[in-house]
C-alpha cells in the first residue's frame, strides 16, 4: 500500500519501452518495500520470544548488564539446570510441569469425550431446544472465569477436591467445553452424510457407524479441538491461584510466580520456566495450524 | 434445562416430518433407543457439565452478591443476607470507580489497536509472495502461542528498570530527540510498574503484541475470499490504496470485522493474568482492572466473597451487553 508511493525514477528516453522500464522498477521497489514491511513485523513478533530463551541461556554476567547483548556470547544451562534440580517454592521445576500435564491431559480426555457426543448431537441431528443450546453455548463462553471463581472455589472446598488436581481438572472441563463442542461441531457437520447413510444400507448398526464411519473421518478435528482444550487448562492461571495450597500441588503459571522474590528476581532462572513452559504450546499451536488447513474429508466422497 | 422440558412435553408431538423421514433411514436395529431420544442422551452429559460448572456458579455468585460472607461462612456458617449492602460497599469504593476506568479504558485503547494493527498486517500478508507470507505468518503465530503468564513475564522482563531492553533502546534516542518526545533524555533505571499510567501502558503493548496475530490471521482469511476481480477493477479506475481499502475490502469484510471487534472487546475486559504478573500479584490498588479487584476483595485477607461477587455481577453484566451484540451477530451470519 505505502509502497507505491515511491518516487519515481527519472524519465527514460525512449517512450514505451521506458515506461514499461520505469514500471517494472516501481514494482520492484513496491515489492522491496512489502517485504521491508513483513521482515518487521516478523521482527516485532519473534523478538520478545527469542529475547526469552537466550536469556534463559545467556550467563548472569550478560543478563545484568545495562548493555545490549543481542546474541549471548557464552551460552550456558545453567539456569535451566538450577530450575531443574533446586527449582521454586521447594519443588523442581518437573513437579510444576507434571502437574501441568497431568492437569491438561485430564481436560483434554474428559472434554473430547463430551464434546464429541453433543457435537455429533447437533450437527447430526434436528431436535427440538437445538437452537436454544447453540445459543446457550455462546453465552456460557463468554461468562467471566473471575465471576465462577469465588462459588467454585466454595463448591470445591465442600466436595473436599481442595487441593487436588482433579478439582482443577473438573473446573477446566466446565471452561473449555462449550467452546470444544463449538469448534468440534463444524469438524463433524464437514463429514458428509452419505458416508453415514451408505454403512446403515450395508447393515451397521448406529453404533457401528459412529465409531468406524464417523470417528475416523472426526479425528483429526478431535485433535484440534483438544489442543485448544489443552492449550487453555495449561496456561489457566486464577483457579489454580487459589485451589492449591501446598506447593507441589502448584502448576506451571502458579509457579512461576515464585521467582519473583523480594530480594530482585533471578531473570535467567524464570526466563528458563517460561520458556519450557512456551513449547508445547508453540509446538501445538503449529501443528493445529496444519492440521485446519489440510481439508479434513477430502477426496472422501466425489462430488 | 429447556430440553427436559421439551421431553416432557412429548417430543413426539413436535413438527417434525424432516426428521421422521430422517429417522426412517436410520439402521432398524439400533440401539433399542426410539431415535428422537438419542440427541438428548448425547448431550445430557455436556449438558450437566455446562449446568454444574458454569450455570450454577453464576447464579450462586448472584446469590452471593447479596450475602455477608467472609472468613466464617467460609468454615460453614450460614451467610446472612444483607441486600444491596455490597453493591452500595463497591460504589462508594474510589477504588471500584478507578477499575471500571482502567477496564474500560485499557479495552477501548487495546481493542482499537490491535484491530488496527491485524488489520494492516492483515492486508500486507496478503500481498506478499506465498514464501514470504508464511515466514510472517509462523512468527505471528509464536508471539500468539506464548501463554498469557509467559507473556507477561517476557514484557516485566523487557520493561525492567535496571537491566530491561526498553530503557536501553531509549537512551539510545539522540538527546534532542527523546527531550523533544519525552521530555526527559536519561531513561536509566525508570520504573515502568510502579505507576498505573505506565503499567497500563506495558499491559497494552503486551496484550497487543500477543493478539494481533490473530486478527491478522482472520482478516487474512477473510481477504483471500474476495474475488480478485474487483481489485483489478479498482486499479484499472485508479483508485488509492486507502479508498480501494474503504469501498471493497471493509465493506465485504464487515461482519467479520464485527465478530472480531467483539471478540476482542470480551477478551480484553477480562485479561488478568499478564496484570497480575505484571504487577506483581494485586499489589497496586490503583491499577486494579475490575477482575483483579474482585479477586483481591474475595482472596485477599480478610475475604470479602459477597463484596467480590458484586463486583463480578458488575462486569459480568457488562460483559452481557457485548456480548449479546456477538452473539445476534453470530445468529445473522452462520447458519447454526
Amino acid at each position: 500500500m505505502t509502497a507505491l508511493k515511491t518516487p519515481a525514477p527519472p524519465a527514460p528516453l525512449d517512450g514505451r519501452t521506458g515506461q514499461a522500464r520505469r514500471l517494472k522498477r516501481r514494482r520492484q521497489l513496491g515489492r522491496a518495500g512489502l517485504n521491508a514491511a513483513g521482515v518487521l513485523v516478523f521482527l516485532f513478533a519473534v523478538f520478545p520470544v527469542y529475547w526469552m530463551v537466550s536469556t534463559a541461556l545467556k550467563t548472569n554476567d550478560q543478563i545484568f548488564t545495562t548493555d545490549f547483548i543481542p546474541i549471548p556470547t557464552e551460552i550456558t544451562f545453567d539456569h535451566v539446570e538450577r530450575i531443574l534440580t533446586e527449582g521454586v517454592a521447594g519443588n523442581s521445576i518437573w513437579v510444576y510441569m507434571r502437574n501441568s500435564a497431568i492437569v491438561a491431559l485430564g481436560t483434554v480426555l474428559i472434554g473430547a469425550v463430551l464434546a464429541l457426543l453433543a457435537a455429533t448431537a447437533i450437527s447430526r441431528f434436528r431436535f427440538r431446544g437445538r437452537t436454544s443450546f447453540l445459543v446457550l453455548l455462546l453465552i456460557v463462553q463468554m461468562i467471566p472465569a473471575e465471576a465462577l471463581l469465588i462459588p467454585l472455589f466454595l463448591n470445591v472446598k465442600r466436595l473436599g477436591l481442595y487441593d487436588q488436581l482433579l478439582g482443577l481438572i473438573v473446573i477446566n472441563v466446565g471452561l473449555t467445553l462449550p467452546f470444544g463442542i463449538w469448534m468440534l461441531r463444524t469438524f463433524v457437520a464437514a463429514v458428509p452424510k452419505s458416508l453415514e447413510e451408505a454403512a446403515w444400507i450395508d447393515g451397521a448398526s448406529r453404533f457401528t457407524t459412529f465409531w468406524k464411519v464417523l470417528f475416523p473421518l472426526v479425528a483429526p478435528g478431535l485433535v484440534a479441538t483438544s489442543i485448544f482444550s489443552f492449550i487453555t487448562a495449561w496456561n489457566e492461571l486464577i483457579f489454580a491461584l487459589i485451589l492449591m495450597s501446598d506447593s507441589s500441588g502448584y502448576t506451571m503459571p502458579v509457579a512461576l510466580q515464585f521467582f519473583f522474590g523480594q530480594r530482585g528476581t533471578d531473570w535467567g532462572a524464570i526466563m528458563a520456566g517460561s520458556t519450557m513452559m512456551t513449547i508445547p504450546v508453540v509446538v501445538f499451536f503449529l501443528l493445529v495450524q496444519r492440521r485446519m488447513v489440510s481439508g479434513l474429508v477430502a477426496g472422501a466422497v466425489k462430488g | 434445562m429447556t430440553n427436559t422440558s421439551t421431553i416432557a412435553r412429548g417430543g413426539g408431538a413436535s413438527p417434525a416430518p424432516g426428521r421422521r423421514r430422517q429417522s426412517s433411514q436410520r439402521p432398524a436395529k439400533a440401539s433399542g433407543l426410539p431415535a428422537w431420544v438419542v440427541p438428548y442422551v448425547l448431550l445430557v452429559p455436556g449438558l450437566l457439565v455446562i449446568a454444574a460448572l458454569l450455570l450454577y456458579p453464576l447464579f450462586q455468585m448472584v446469590v452471593m452478591s447479596f450475602q455477608k460472607v467472609g472468613l466464617r461462612q467460609i468454615r460453614g456458617v450460614p451467610a446472612e443476607w444483607v441486600g444491596w449492602d455490597n453493591y452500595t460497599q463497591i460504589f462508594d469504593n474510589e477504588i471500584f470507580w478507578s477499575s471500571l476506568r482502567n477496564t474500560v479504558g485499557f479495552a477501548v485503547v487495546t481493542v482499537s489497536l490491535t484491530l488496527i494493527l491485524g488489520t494492516a498486517v492483515g492486508t500486507l500478508l496478503n500481498r506478499l509472495s506465498k514464501r514470504m507470507s508464511t515466514f510472517v505468518v509462523v512468527g505471528i503465530m509464536s508471539a500468539w502461542a506464548v501463554p498469557p503468564v509467559a507473556q507477561g513475564v517476557i514484557w516485566r522482563w523487557l520493561f525492567d528498570a535496571d537491566a530491561g531492553m526498553i530503557n536501553w533502546g531509549l537512551n539510545l534516542l539522540p538527546d534532542w530527540f527523546s527531550r523533544l518526545l519525552f521530555g526527559r533524555a536519561d531513561w536509566t533505571g525508570e520504573p515502568w510498574l510502579n505507576d498505573a499510567l505506565s503499567t497500563y501502558l506495558v499491559l497494552i503493548i503486551t496484550v497487543v503484541w500477543a493478539s494481533f496475530p490473530f486478527i491478522a490471521v482472520s482478516v487474512l482469511a477473510g481477504l483471500k475470499g474476495i474475488p480478485a476481480e474487483l481489485y483489478e477493477a479498482a486499479r484499472v479506475d485508479g483508485s488509492s490504496a486507502w479508498r480501494t481499502f474503504r469501498k471493497i475490502t471493509f465493506p465485504l469484510l464487515k461482519p467479520v470485522f464485527a465478530v472480531l471487534t467483539i471478540l476482542s472487546i470480551i477478551w480484553n475486559f477480562k485479561v488478568f493474568s499478564q496484570l497480575y504478573v505484571l504487577m506483581n500479584g494485586p499489589t497496586n490498588r490503583e491499577a486494579f482492572n475490575l477482575s483483579m479487584f474482585s479477586f483481591a476483595e474475595a482472596f485477599r485477607s480478610p475475604p470479602k466473597m459477597g463484596t467480590g461477587a458484586a463486583i463480578a455481577v458488575v462486569l459480568t453484566l457488562l460483559l452481557l451487553v457485548v456480548t449479546s451484540l456477538y452473539v445476534r451477530q453470530i445468529v445473522k451470519t452462520e447458519e447454526m
